[in-house]
């Protein structure tokens, strides 16, 4: 792909069902073509890439043919087929770069952009990363059409702002990565019936799986391959503990593990495991509260419980180590499964994908031994929970955390303020401005208390017909602010708008930011590109002050109001620019007139 | 206060400050639907109600005065519990009178102003007490029973109270008595989550306080209380105490200003000279507001 030109053999059909012409299909960045081996076939190809518009594929699979399907504008397209699906691959990647390439420039270099700089070179890279940010964001693709190809920003004062965006690692991991099976038994031999024979298959992520359960296994490989034996007798070799082990036999597996050295390995029981079990109990938080209810009375079954297994009594202690419990596989492959896929490691190679996986176990026991604190911790929180009240000492209230508040909010409460210009609805006490001396004043007050303080409290407190006007004003209060404001009382003005009145105002409100914020930043001009681009600009915002107009207007009669509150500080900013700009072209052309003749 | 066992303590268990007006030009200046001993005899039966609630609340009194404020009831305090509004007056009348001793002005015009930066911040020292006091403590809120209009110059003193109430997840209810709206009193209801109510019918102020303002804090998360149409949030420069809707605002501090200084008067940083080739100030950001 860097040399900018793709050569496949390729077969090229007119629809899935056909044979397909054979022949090698050539692709550069403007176009591809297609020359069938047959030179008497008629199925050339000769198309330029900005006449495909996407294109589709087949997925991966055995059964499936390696297609490449390119789409047309007007409807039509073309399908290929690969003999592989690298090579397909290959081709798809091509075919996705070009069509982007040529979607982008064939939209900009339909306008001239009038300012004199010079184009910058940008990598592929580059390109294809500004294209994957503007895919994926609407909002800066609409801005980016409005400004970049309308020509009133360039490309590069466009993306200057956003150098944040730019630099962002592109190659981002999957949001979700693909858990391990939950089969147990994902290794089932499968046995002839006829012959004596059983047969494993195992497959690079059934190895995967084995070496993260069980740590022994692991260690083993790495230990004896290649060393003492080849992968293969190793896999044989425990393909046959398992097997011994599902027959349940324990006499046949102790007296085969006497034997065979390597074997014991696989039917003992897993040291490792047992460790890291032992280890994980002691960091249980032992103020954790297990307590039980009702359901979980088991302490007056007989055993407890549990089904017992008869045979444990026949069983010689000698034979203890080849016992393999149901119950322990079961929760060690549950909390495999749960940890999920600790390792990203191909897994092809079986060595790198045990390695990987020690060195995982050993980095989280270097951590656990690092971290000192636990025990520290450990003994704070026991402290804090068994904490007797009158021996502690004060602790610092609470506090609440500093937060930023949603500009929204702010918007809703101005309502309020125009309100406001329509009076106060009748208020219960009337101020009249007098001068009053402090003696009288301070007379008439402590006459009042004396007086209540021979009355006392008067019977009843209030009117009853005063109490319930009160009260059903205020219920109406309570009811009519959240019909004006909507059922959420958290809902802003905003949502209560018509939505293309909504998303209108706010992308108008995007573009005046960014046109306010380009066209602040020329300010002082010293150069004659950062007077054009202020004139350029300027137009900008001109156009920009109509529709605000019309927007106000397009709505219906309640909501007219609030829309002219959220619009009247975009036309504040714009007619402060405006001022701006004609107050510079003043005192631009005051000096120039300034100037002595001889310099004119 | 007595250790009392934790299982007597509830949810709604609240310590309630309330901070009275007391402000005499003022309630000489009202016409009277609510005279000052009508509205006391309304706030007794309210207070009395709030203690009836539930046995272990508590309630203080703080009266802001023209020159000066108090406390003049703590029903923590051990007295007889058959005279508590007789104790509340007498501490009341004791307090105008030593009010009155401080007054320096003669006569004063219209309402004037009363202390509410200073009751404002000796409930939330009170409520720091508390709040030491042991792990377990009733849940405190401030309510003020205001009427006198916002003195600018307390400007500064209130934010910083208020600011300190947010931090300390204390509401401040108001309830305003006066003519016109308190814009003070509505951001500190707005910032600290507290209820701001004008009453239209100031003589059934009893049922205001019992239905809105006797509500608990555990209470509010399902109850809806009125809530005000929107927040006067105009500030007041620092320099000369006006309230502005556009000023001049220090990028090091925040403190705005009314007019172009030299320095900033709060924090001492230096403003730069405004450069005369373009008319753009470096320090100068204007303030757009909505209203009018």
């Amino acid at each position: 792909m860097a040399d900018g030109q793709v050569m496949k053999r390729a077969k090229y059909k007119s629809s899935v069902k056909d044979p397909g012409v054979p022949g090698v299909l050539k692709m550069t960045r403007e176009r591809l073509v297609f020359m069938p081996n047959d030179p008497n076939s008629s199925r050339k190809l000769n198309v330029e890439f900005r006449m495909i518009k996407g294109h589709k594929f087949t997925k991966e699979g055995s059964s499936k043919q390696a297609l490449l399907n390119l789409t047309q504008d007007q409807g039509g397209n073309y399908i290929f087929e690969f003999d592989s699906f690298a090579d397909r691959d290959i081709c798809r990647e091509f075919v996705a770069a070009a069509i982007a390439f040529h979607g982008e420039t064939g939209k900009a270099t339909s306008e001239k952009p009038a300012a004199p700089l010079q184009d910058e070179q940008l990598s592929t890279a580059e390109m294809e990363h500004r294209i994957k940010l503007l895919q994926e964001d609407n909002e800066l693709q609409r801005l980016h059409k409005q400004f970049v190809i309308g020509g009133i920003l360039t490309e590069a004062e466009f993306w200057a702002t956003r150098k944040k965006l730019l630099d962002q690692n592109d190659r981002r991991r999957p949001k979700q990565r693909v858990a391990l099976k939950n089969e147990m038994w994902s290794v089932k031999p499968f046995s002839d019936g006829q012959s004596n024979r059983v047969t494993f298959n195992l497959t690079p992520e059934i190895i995967h799986q084995i070496f993260a359960e069980k740590p022994a296994v692991r260690q083993a490989y790495l230990k004896f391959v290649p060393n003492k034996m080849s992968e293969k007798e190793f896999w044989t070799k425990y393909s046959r503990a398992e097997y011994l082990h599902s027959t349940k036999n324990v006499v046949a597996a102790a007296a085969e593990a006497a034997e065979d050295e390597e074997l014991a390995v696989f039917l003992k029981q897993d040291d490792m495991l047992a460790n890291e079990a032992r280890r994980k109990i002691r960091r249980v938080d032992p103020t954790l509260d297990m307590e039980a209810d009702v359901g979980d009375d088991y302490i007056h079954l007989p055993d407890r419980g549990l089904i017992r297994e008869e045979s444990k009594d026949a069983i010689d202690a000698q034979y203890e180590p080849y016992r393999r419990y149901f119950s322990q596989d079961l929760n060690q492959h549950a909390a495999v499964v749960l940890q999920g896929r600790v390792v990203d490691v191909e897994l092809g190679d079986t060595r790198s994908v045990a390695e990987a996986l020690t060195r995982t176990k050993q980095a989280e026991l270097a951590n656990e031994v690092s971290e000192g604190n636990f025990e520290k911790d450990l003994s704070h929180r026991i402290s804090r929970m068994t904490e007797i009240e009158d021996l502690q000492g004060p602790r610092d209230p609470a506090v609440a955390p500093l937060c930023i508040k949603d500009p929204r909010d702010y918007f809703d409460s101005q309502q309020a303020n125009a309100l406001k210009a329509l009076g106060d609805a009748g208020s219960g006490a009337k101020t009249f401005k007098c001068n009053v001396s402090s003696l009288e004043a301070y007379g008439s007050l402590r006459e009042f208390v004396s007086e209540i303080r021979v009355t006392g409290l008067s019977e009843p407190i209030t009117n009853p017909e005063v109490s319930f006007k009160v009260l059903s004003g205020l219920t109406q209060n309570i009811s009519s602010t959240k019909y004006h404001l909507g059922k959420n009382p958290h809902e802003s003005v905003l949502d209560s708008l018509p939505k293309v009145t909504k998303e209108d105002l706010l992308h108008h409100w995007t573009s005046i930011q960014e046109l306010l914020k380009h066209f602040w930043s020329s300010y002082p001009i010293t150069t004659k590109y950062l007077y054009t681009k202020v004139t350029r600009l300027k137009d900008a915002m001109s156009q920009v002050y109509p529709k605000l107009q019309e927007i106000k207007e397009s709505v219906q009669s309640d909501f007219r109001h609030q829309v002219s509150l959220l619009v009247h500080p975009m036309l504040q900013a714009l007619d402060a620019a405006f001022a701006h700009y004609d107050a510079d072209v003043q005192k631009r052309s005051a000096k120039s007139g300034e100037r002595p003749n001889g310099f004119v | 206060m007595t250790p009392v066992a934790s299982k007597i303590y509830t949810d709604d268990v609240s310590l309630l400050m309330v901070l009275i007006d007391t402000n005499p030009f003022f309630w000489n200046s009202i016409n009277s639907t609510l005279s000052f001993s009508k509205f006391l005899s309304n706030v007794l039966a309210f207070l009395n109600s709030i203690l009836l609630l539930n046995q272990l609340n508590q309630i203080v009194v703080i009266a802001t005065g023209y020159n000066s404020c108090d406390y003049i009831f703590d029903s923590a305090a051990s007295q007889n519990h058959n005279q508590r509004a007789e104790n509340l007056l007498q501490k009341l009348e004791d307090f105008v009178h030593k009010d009155e001793s401080l007054c320096r002005d003669d006569s004063v015009d219209g309402p004037g102003f009363s202390l509410l930066s200073g009751s404002l911040s000796m409930a939330l020292c009170y409520i720091q007490k508390v709040f030491r006091s042991g792990p377990l403590h009733p849940r405190p809120r401030i309510l003020c029973l205001h009427g006198s209009p916002d003195g600018p110059g307390q400007y500064v003193a209130i934010m910083n109270a208020i600011f300190s109430a947010q931090r300390s997840m204390v509401p401040i209810d108001s309830c305003i008595m006066g003519a016109q709206h308190s814009a003070f009193l509505q951001q500190a209801s707005y910032i600290t989550g507290g209820v701001y109510l004008k009453p239209q019918h100031l003589d059934g102020l009893f049922q205001y306080l019992s239905t809105v303002f006797a509500t608990d804090l555990h209470s509010r998360s399902f109850l809806q209380l009125p809530k005000p149409v929107g927040v006067d949030f105009r500030a007041s420069c620092f320099c000369h105490k006006n309230t502005i809707d556009m000023g001049y605002i220090c990028s090091v501090c925040l403190s705005i200003f009314c007019k172009h200084h030299k320095k900033c008067s709060t924090c001492g940083s230096d403003f730069g000279q405004p450069q005369t080739q373009d008319s753009s100030t470096p320090d100068r950001k204007r303030k757009t507001s909505v209203d009018k």
